[in-house]
Formats: C-alpha cells, sequence, structure tokens
C-alpha cells in the first residue's frame, strides 16, 4: 500500500498512508456511476444485437412475402406464360418439385456427412495423440474456407469423371433399390454427385462443432465409464456420445442449414429436372431452390421475378421448420441432457 | 468376493517426475483402510494405482509391484480394462451418468460385461444394489427419472450402487463425502460399515474423524516439499494410529499441528 512507485489508483484512499487499511469504498460517488454506465451500456448493447437479429430475420421474411406476393395471388394464366412453369400456370406445382429437390440433396448429404464428420471428431478428441489430433482439427477448418464456387468446380470436373464407375455399378448391381435405379447417367451431374460434394462442404462444420463438443465430456463421467472397466470405445458411447447428441444435434441442423441453402456447387453440377423422383442416379429429374434461383433469375420476367422469390419463401419455411424440429428432439430429453 | 492387495515398492512416475515413492502395504480383505496424509501427497496417485486408473493420465506409469491376490495386476499379460471390472472406484464428486435414468445407471457396468441380461434379472440387480447401497427406499418410485435428479449425496450412494452392482473384489473410494453435507456424510459412512461385510475397502479421506470412524487401519502418506515424491510414513491399526503413532510426523498431522 505505501509502495512509493505504486500510486494508489482509487481516489478514495487518502494521501497519508495509515497504519491500518482503509476499508474498500463500498458506494462512494466517484467510482459508482461510471461502473453503472459501463453496465447499462453494456446490457444495452447485447440486448440491441439480440433486437437486431430478430429484426433481421422480420425483414427477410417482410421482403419475402411481399415480393413473392404478385405471384402467389396472380391468376394461373399469367404464371403460364412463364416458360418455365407448368402449363396449367400452378405455383405450387412448381415449387412442389424444388423442395423436394432441395431436401433430397441436403438430406442425402447429411447421411454421407454425419457419419464421417462423427468419426473424424471423435478421432481427433479422443484417440489421435494431441499432435495429430491439431494438425487434422486444422486441416478440417480449411475446408470450410473454400468457396463454394470452387467446390462447384471440383465436383463438376474432377470428382463426376471419377465417381462415374462406382454410380454404374451402384446402377448395374443395386439398381433393384428405387434410389440406385439404373443405368447411371453418363456425365453423372446427379443428385448422388450433388449429394457428396454438399457432404464435402458440410463436413467441416459439423466435424468442427462436435469435435468441441466431445472435448466438453466432463473428465468425471469419462472416468466414471473407465473406473467401470469400459473400453475407450466403450467410454466413448456411455459418457462421450450422450454427453454429446444435443451438441451433434446442432452441428448438424447447422450443415443441412448450408446444405439446404447451397447455390453455386448444385448449379455448376446438377443437370436440373423438376420431378417427384427418388433415383439418385439419373439426370434431369432433380433441382434445389437456391440453385434455381439463380439459374432462371437473370431472364424472369417481374412476375417471373416474383414466382423465384415464393420458392425463396418456401426455403425459408423449410429452414425455419427444420431448426425447430431440431430444438425439439433436443428438449425432448432435456431431463436427461446433464444440465441440471 | 473380497480379496487382498499387496503393494511392494511402488513408484508411481507422472512423465519423468516421480510422484509416490516407495511404498509397500499390505491391504487385508474385508476390512477397510484409510489412506490419509496432507493434500498433494500422492495418497490419491496411489489409490489410482490400485485399479490402474492413473494410466488414463498420459505418461503416468509405475515401478514395482502390486497384486491382487497373487495376481500382478501390473502384468504384461494383464488389461487395465479387466483390473478395473474387479475393482471398482468411487470419485469425489458424484458422477451419475447424466444421459442415463437411475436403473440404468446401476446397470451400467453389468452391461459393459453381459449385455444380455434378462429383464427380471436385471431389476433384481438393481433393488439388490440400490438396497446395498441404501437407496432403494429413496427411489424406488422413481427408476427411470434422471440419474442427476437426485440429491448429491443420493448420487453418491447412486454411484457406489453402481459400482458394486458388478460385484468387484474390492471398492477403492477417493474422498467419497467431501462435496457432501453431515447428514450424507454420515449415510455413506454407514454404508461403507456395512460394505466392508462383503468387500475390500480402500478410502482417501481428508477428515481425520472420518478416518477413524470408518477404517479398520490407517496408512499416512507425507511430502516432505512441493516437487519431492510422497512417500507412506507409516501404516497400522486405526486405533493405535491415533492413539499413539510411532512417527512424529503422524501425530503432528493428526492432531493438527501441520496440513
Amino acid at each position: 500500500m505505501t509502495h512509493p512507485d505504486r500510486e494508489p489508483s482509487v481516489s478514495s484512499i487518502p494521501d497519508a498512508p495509515t497504519p491500518t487499511p482503509e476499508p474498500p469504498p463500498v458506494s462512494t460517488q466517484g467510482t459508482r456511476p461510471a461502473k453503472d454506465r459501463a453496465g447499462r451500456a453494456f446490457a444495452g448493447l447485447s440486448t440491441g444485437a439480440g433486437a437486431l437479429i430478430l429484426l433481421v430475420l422480420a425483414a427477410v421474411a417482410g421482403f419475402l412475402l411481399l415480393e413473392a406476393w404478385p405471384a402467389i395471388q396472380a391468376p394461373a394464366e399469367e404464371l403460364a406464360k412463364i416458360s418455365w412453369i407448368p402449363d396449367d400456370g400452378s405455383l405450387a406445382r412448381y415449387v412442389g418439385p424444388l423442395v423436394f429437390g432441395t431436401l433430397l440433396g441436403a438430406v442425402l448429404a447429411l447421411l454421407l456427412a454425419v457419419p464421417v464428420a462423427l468419426g473424424i471428431a471423435l478421432f481427433i478428441s479422443h484417440y489421435a495423440p494431441r499432435r495429430l489430433a491439431s494438425a487434422l482439427g486444422y486441416v478440417v477448418d480449411l475446408l470450410a474456407a473454400i468457396p463454394s464456387v470452387i467446390y462447384g468446380l471440383w465436383g463438376g470436373l474432377w470428382l463426376a469423371p471419377r465417381v462415374q464407375p462406382l454410380w454404374d455399378w451402384l446402377g448395374a448391381n443395386l439398381g433393384f433399390i428405387p434410389l440406385f435405379e439404373g443405368p447411371a447417367a453418363t456425365p453423372p451431374r446427379v443428385m448422388m454427385t450433388v449429394g457428396v460434394v454438399l457432404a464435402v462442404m458440410i463436413l467441416p462444420i459439423i466435424t468442427a462443432v462436435s469435435r468441441e463438443v466431445f472435448l466438453q465430456t466432463p473428465r468425471l463421467h469419462e472416468e466414471a465409464a473407465l473406473a467401470l472397466g469400459a473400453t475407450r470405445w466403450e467410454m466413448v458411447r456411455m459418457a462421450v456420445l450422450p454427453f454429446g447428441r444435443s451438441g451433434v444435434i446442432s452441428a448438424s441442423m447447422l450443415g443441412l442449414g448450408r446444405a439446404l441453402g447451397e447455390t453455386m456447387a448444385v448449379l455448376m453440377i446438377l443437370s436440373p429436372g423438376l420431378t417427384y423422383s427418388f433415383a439418385l442416379l439419373a439426370a434431369g429429374r432433380h433441382q434445389t431452390i437456391a440453385a434455381n434461383i439463380a439459374l432462371q433469375f437473370p431472364e424472369a420476367s417481374p412476375l417471373g421475378v416474383s414466382a423465384l422469390i415464393a420458392t425463396g419463401l418456401a426455403l425459408f419455411v423449410i429452414t425455419l421448420l427444420v431448426n425447430m424440429a431440431a430444438r425439439w428432439v433436443v428438449a425432448r430429453r432435456a431431463d436427461f441432457s446433464g444440465a441440471n | 468376493m473380497a480379496q487382498r492387495i499387496d503393494v511392494t515398492d511402488l513408484n508411481v512416475y507422472y512423465g519423468s517426475f516421480l510422484a509416490v515413492a516407495d511404498v509397500s502395504m499390505m491391504i487385508e480383505p474385508r476390512s477397510v483402510t484409510a489412506l490419509i496424509g496432507p493434500s498433494g501427497c500422492g495418497k490419491s496417485t496411489f489409490l489410482r494405482t490400485l485399479n490402474r486408473m492413473h494410466e488414463v493420465i498420459p505418461g503416468a506409469r509405475v515401478e514395482g509391484k502390486v497384486t491382487m491376490d497373487g495376481v500382478d495386476l501390473y502384468d504384461q499379460a494383464v488389461d487395465p480394462v479387466a483390473v478395473r471390472r474387479q475393482i471398482g472406484m468411487v470419485f469425489q464428486r458424484p458422477n451419475p451418468f447424466p444421459t442415463m435414468s437411475i436403473a440404468e445407471n446401476v446397470l451400467a457396468g453389468v452391461r459393459l460385461n453381459n449385455r444380455r441380461i434378462s429383464k427380471s434379472d436385471a431389476a433384481d440387480l438393481v433393488e439388490r444394489s440400490l438396497h446395498g447401497a441404501n437407496l432403494w427406499k429413496e427411489v424406488k418410485d422413481r427408476l427411470d427419472r434422471p440419474g442427476s435428479s437426485l440429491s448429491g449425496g443420493q448420487q453418491q450412494r447412486l454411484c457406489i450402487a453402481r459400482a458394486i452392482a458388478v460385484r468387484p473384489q474390492i471398492l477403492l473410494m477417493d474422498e467419497p463425502a467431501s462435496a457432501l453435507d453431515p447428514i450424507s456424510t454420515l449415510a455413506i459412512e454407514d454404508l461403507i460399515h456395512e460394505l466392508k461385510n462383503d468387500y475390500t475397502i480402500v478410502i482417501v479421506t481428508h477428515n481425520m474423524q472420518q478416518a477413524a470412524r470408518v477404517s479398520d487401519r490407517t496408512a499416512f502418506f507425507n511430502v516432505s516439499a512441493t516437487g519431492e515424491p510422497g512417500r507412506l510414513v507409516e501404516m497400522d491399526d486405526t486405533r493405535t494410529m491415533f492413539s499413539t503413532p510411532s512417527v512424529q510426523a503422524t501425530e503432528d498431522y493428526i492432531s493438527g499441528r501441520f496440513g
């Protein structure tokens, strides 16, 4: 206290050093308002940030509704004049296959990516030696930094010729399953190829989030499993996976969100078509909402633009529903989450 | 059920750091052995070498011999996983699996050993283990609730039920009551009294009265300075240790003069 070099910074300490230290000021005029102001400013900032996100969401939803409205209530004969809308001028019949294609591609990507992502995440968090783990984590994060147009080029030019034999084989040997109905299209500008590319694109985000969640597993729970005589894999199954379950679901939803909205890669790879077909290896059967907007937008009439925005509205609703479903899944077993 | 443990010239290392040096002791079957000593003296580390749980920490290794009924636990051919199935452990803080129900928690270890257990056998085992841990009456109507819905003391008894459900030879307890209130502590101590009829128990405790109350034998560990290895100072019948210990440091520690 009486060290000559160190000036006390709090103004309430008297100049002359006293033998007994002064009790800290509880509430003096000097410090309190300043602290209060900082606290209030922070509270205001964080509340503002929270409100902003709602505002942006509302603005997007409002824009979509407003701009889609003309197409939604346009008479069928007007819509039928647009070349890419079905002849009966039904907007629903136009949006339906697009919604189907979008969901199909995204779900396929998720099915392919989640098991691999979980494997990588577990390897990094619980199996790999520390140096390898951090190097691998870094590489996975790098995957996320590649722009989607590059993925599109890679998928179309490099991957497609290389998966062709595999798709041919699937079509020839597993063709009895509707998903793999053959023969596979050549070149393979098909949903299956898109699914693989989308899976690679969403792999990093799912891996990164899952890895972080797995690393958070309380040591206590891991030791509880080990002390019962669990092997490492049994420990992962007893302690790590249940603990990380909600985090993995959130991670998958982030990935799904990206897959649902991915535009460029799909546009560059997929040969489009508007049908409700599960044939993943056939060309000209599917299209996704986002890729379709990008494809049709440049030459669309005002009513056409409105119709495209209506499809965008559908995508927006799908994304909301998917996220709500994920919330519901997570909340269903909240009692058992370990958060209580 | 209960078996004896012989420890001979045990050194425990974390990497190149010698944490515990030259421990030799004999642990009698169907008895409670308390390990006491100041923080950092290596008693928890020593406890964990008895079921090879220290190996969970990278770089940890031992020299010397630990035998359970003549079988060297550190023999090349012995799988640490098998050791831990024989020697149960209860931790300082209650750690039931939060994603499992009370009944599932009790069965967790059993399911590792033997996946196929009939429903009625499982129900029997749950009841028997929870009875064994003095918890049955309190939870019998909510076996499907999460384990984390219980109070701290109940959770700790659930962990004991989980440990004894696999019928281990030996039960290790690392300060099992240090995070609990006095009433829960008493419940755990009563339970230890009953468990020693069937199990060999080794308990680490910071609470001298607890060691005096629950144990038959007491081992005092000490460390001369930080960075030095912890050593076993002496081990004797608990009554002797708390009345006429043969080493001055023991008396100083027990009477509260340091530590």
